[in-house]
């Protein structure tokens, strides 16, 4: 467990708070007064300058709450990058998370005013110095538990939000992986199946002509050595859709690798990853590169492609690049749809930047530890 | 000549070991994990080995990697490695000593025994031979399509060149008289600018490495 803040350091977070707590106010101001005329024009540019306001205040509360309980307060706001400032707005609108601050803006300027103020006049009253050193913690504490409770969301709405994930996921995996059993069968049926049936007949006839035409016999076999070899061809081509046998050997780099030597583009690989990913998320990151670079081959029209491979803690983070024509669009295709599936059973994701005229970079991210479920940990004693 | 003989599976270690003690090789060990077949290959006495690339322990890629250690450790010895599968990465790692005496091929090869046995005999003499579909991923990368100098006939000898044929034999392949392979692989190296070989294992050493495999 991290230090805890001395007094001290309390004390001074006790004194950002009474001096955010005008602006605190401004901003709920503005806001609610933004909000109520948003719908006569005129409600727009104050709820501009409202919103950010009380946002970045609620982040400071929310870095202090944090530094106190020792636990991240993640916002958890919708995501608004890359949106025109009034479509942001209204993601803005919509965020429960903008609720909520806008209600803990009335608490935090009124009770949880009281509260620094107390923690404050502790200290400045000499007399009460041996208070304080043993009250401000307990204090302090108490409100960066409430701050946190009203500005993060609590764990069951998290746990809430991750049966809603797991069950849309699960039901994808089931489906995705009864479709890949039936094209298992029909792969073997048509192919290693019916040469095996071939070859059977062949060697059946080889057998009868074998004293009346030996010649004839001849062929026969020789024909059923090719078919044998187109069988073994076809299991071949089944083994590596299921599970490559390289990547067995020698893990996602080294698969990565030899999968980028016999492409139409140079691809360069680099990486390291000598803590090997878990089974399934080697298997799910290999066919994920391997449909990016097919991509890349079809679409592209790249000279060159790059693949990087790495480790950020619990995350395997995989990049494909081109430096191609870009305008690649990830809900145009089926092929990155499908990788975006196979990574979500696995609560990896998919991120896609491609702008016209290049390059395109493809971002895979999926969680190493991926048989423990991925929850945020909730307020610990809150 | 005698020959180290890895393999795990039984059934095909015993129809191995018939092909090669009916075609005059001594089978020296024959062994089916991979600590053994360390053993084997230190024996100063083993001529050549032929592998499989899956062994015991771990069933990945330990034939590989003793071929590879046997060759730093003994470079030129020559081993053949089989597979059920081949990989272009794993021909180039065989290939990277330059020295010959490589063999690397699918297990269904075998069924074709005096093609085999041809093989191991090709590597056994410092010859290199590479599966007809490392050589055919390997043609279809940019670098052999840039070959548009060459004409269709050449890019088929250039292509059995590399899976490390004689001319006899690409000869009989392509239905043509060994003089006129002869000529297309002249005209080959002279159009990629390659320095004529003395013999046929550096010429194909020479096609390889131009190949960039």
């Amino acid at each position: 467990m991290a230090q805890r803040p001395s007094p001290l350091r309390l004390t001074g977070y006790a004194l950002a708070q009474v001096a955010l707590a005008v602006p605190t106010m401004l901003a709920a101001t503005l806001v609610a007064a933004g909000g109520a005329t948003a719908l006569l024009v005129v409600g727009i540019p104050i709820l501009l300058l409202g919103l950010p306001l009380l946002r970045w205040i609620a982040d400071r509360h929310r870095a202090m709450a944090a530094e106190i309980l020792a636990h991240p307060v993640p916002a958890d706001r919708l995501p608004d990058d890359d949106l025109p400032l009034l479509r942001r707005l209204g993601t803005w609108g919509r965020d429960p998370m903008t609720w909520r601050e806008l209600a803990w803006a009335f608490l935090s300027a009124s009770v949880g005013l009281a509260v620094a103020l107390v923690v404050v006049a502790l200290m400045v009253c000499v007399v009460t110095l041996v208070l304080w050193w043993f009250a401000t913690p307990q204090l302090m504490r108490l409100r960066a538990v409430v701050d946190a409770r009203l500005l993060s969301r609590g764990s069951h709405e998290l746990l809430e939000e991750r049966v809603q994930v797991l069950t849309e996921t699960r039901a994808e995996t089931v489906e995705d992986s009864a479709a890949e059993l039936r094209r298992i069968e029909r792969d073997l049926h048509d192919g290693a199946q019916a040469r095996l049936v071939a070859l059977q007949m062949n060697l059946g006839l080889a057998r009868d002509l074998m004293d009346t035409d030996p010649v004839a016999a001849r062929d026969l076999l020789a024909e059923a050595s090719t078919t044998t070899g187109a069988a073994l061809g076809d299991i071949r081509d089944v083994v590596r859709g299921i599970h490559p046998p390289v990547l067995a050997d020698r893990g996602l780099v080294g698969a990565v690798q030899a999968l980028a030597l016999d492409l139409a583009v140079p691809v360069t690989v680099t990486g390291d990853l000598s803590d090997r990913p878990s089974a399934p998320v080697e298997t799910a990151a290999y066919f994920a590169v391997l449909e990016c670079l097919a991509n890349v081959t079809k679409h592209a029209d790249a000279e060159h492609a790059w693949v990087e491979l790495a480790r950020r803690d619990d995350l395997l983070v995989v990049v494909v690049g081109d430096d191609g024509r870009g305008g690649a669009d990830p809900a145009g295709g089926t092929g990155l749809r499908g990788v975006a599936r196979r990574l979500a059973a696995l609560d990896g994701s998919v991120r896609v930047s491609s702008p016209t005229g290049g390059p395109t970079l493809v971002t895979l991210e999926v969680p190493c530890e991926s048989s423990s479920p991925r929850t945020t940990p909730s307020s610990g004693t809150g | 000549m005698r020959v180290v003989l890895a393999e795990d599976n039984a059934l095909l270690r015993d129809g191995l070991t018939r092909i090669l003690l009916a075609h005059d090789f001594t089978i020296l060990h024959s062994v089916d994990n991979a600590p053994d077949l360390a053993v084997a290959l230190a024996d100063p006495d083993a001529e050549a080995a032929v592998l499989d690339v899956r062994l015991p322990p771990t069933l990945t890629d330990e034939g590989l990697r003793a071929a590879i250690a046997c060759r730093s450790a003994r470079p030129g010895f020559p081993v053949v490695v089989l597979s059920q599968w081949v990989e272009h990465l794993y021909a180039r790692e065989l290939l990277a000593d330059g020295g010959g005496g490589i063999g690397y091929l699918l297990k269904d090869r075998v069924g074709d025994i005096r093609e085999f046995v041809d093989a191991v005999r090709r590597v056994a003499g410092g010859g290199t031979v590479l599966d007809a579909e490392v050589v055919s991923a390997i043609m279809a990368r940019p670098r052999a399509r840039a070959v548009d100098r060459l004409s269709e006939r050449e890019r088929e000898v250039l292509g059995l060149m590399a899976e490390g044929r004689s001319n006899a034999a690409i000869a009989a392949q392509l239905f043509i008289t060994p003089k006129a392979v002869d000529k297309h692989a002249n005209s080959i190296f002279t159009k990629l600018d390659l320095p004529v070989a003395p013999d046929d294992n550096r010429r194909v050493l020479a096609v390889l490495a131009w190949l960039e495999v």
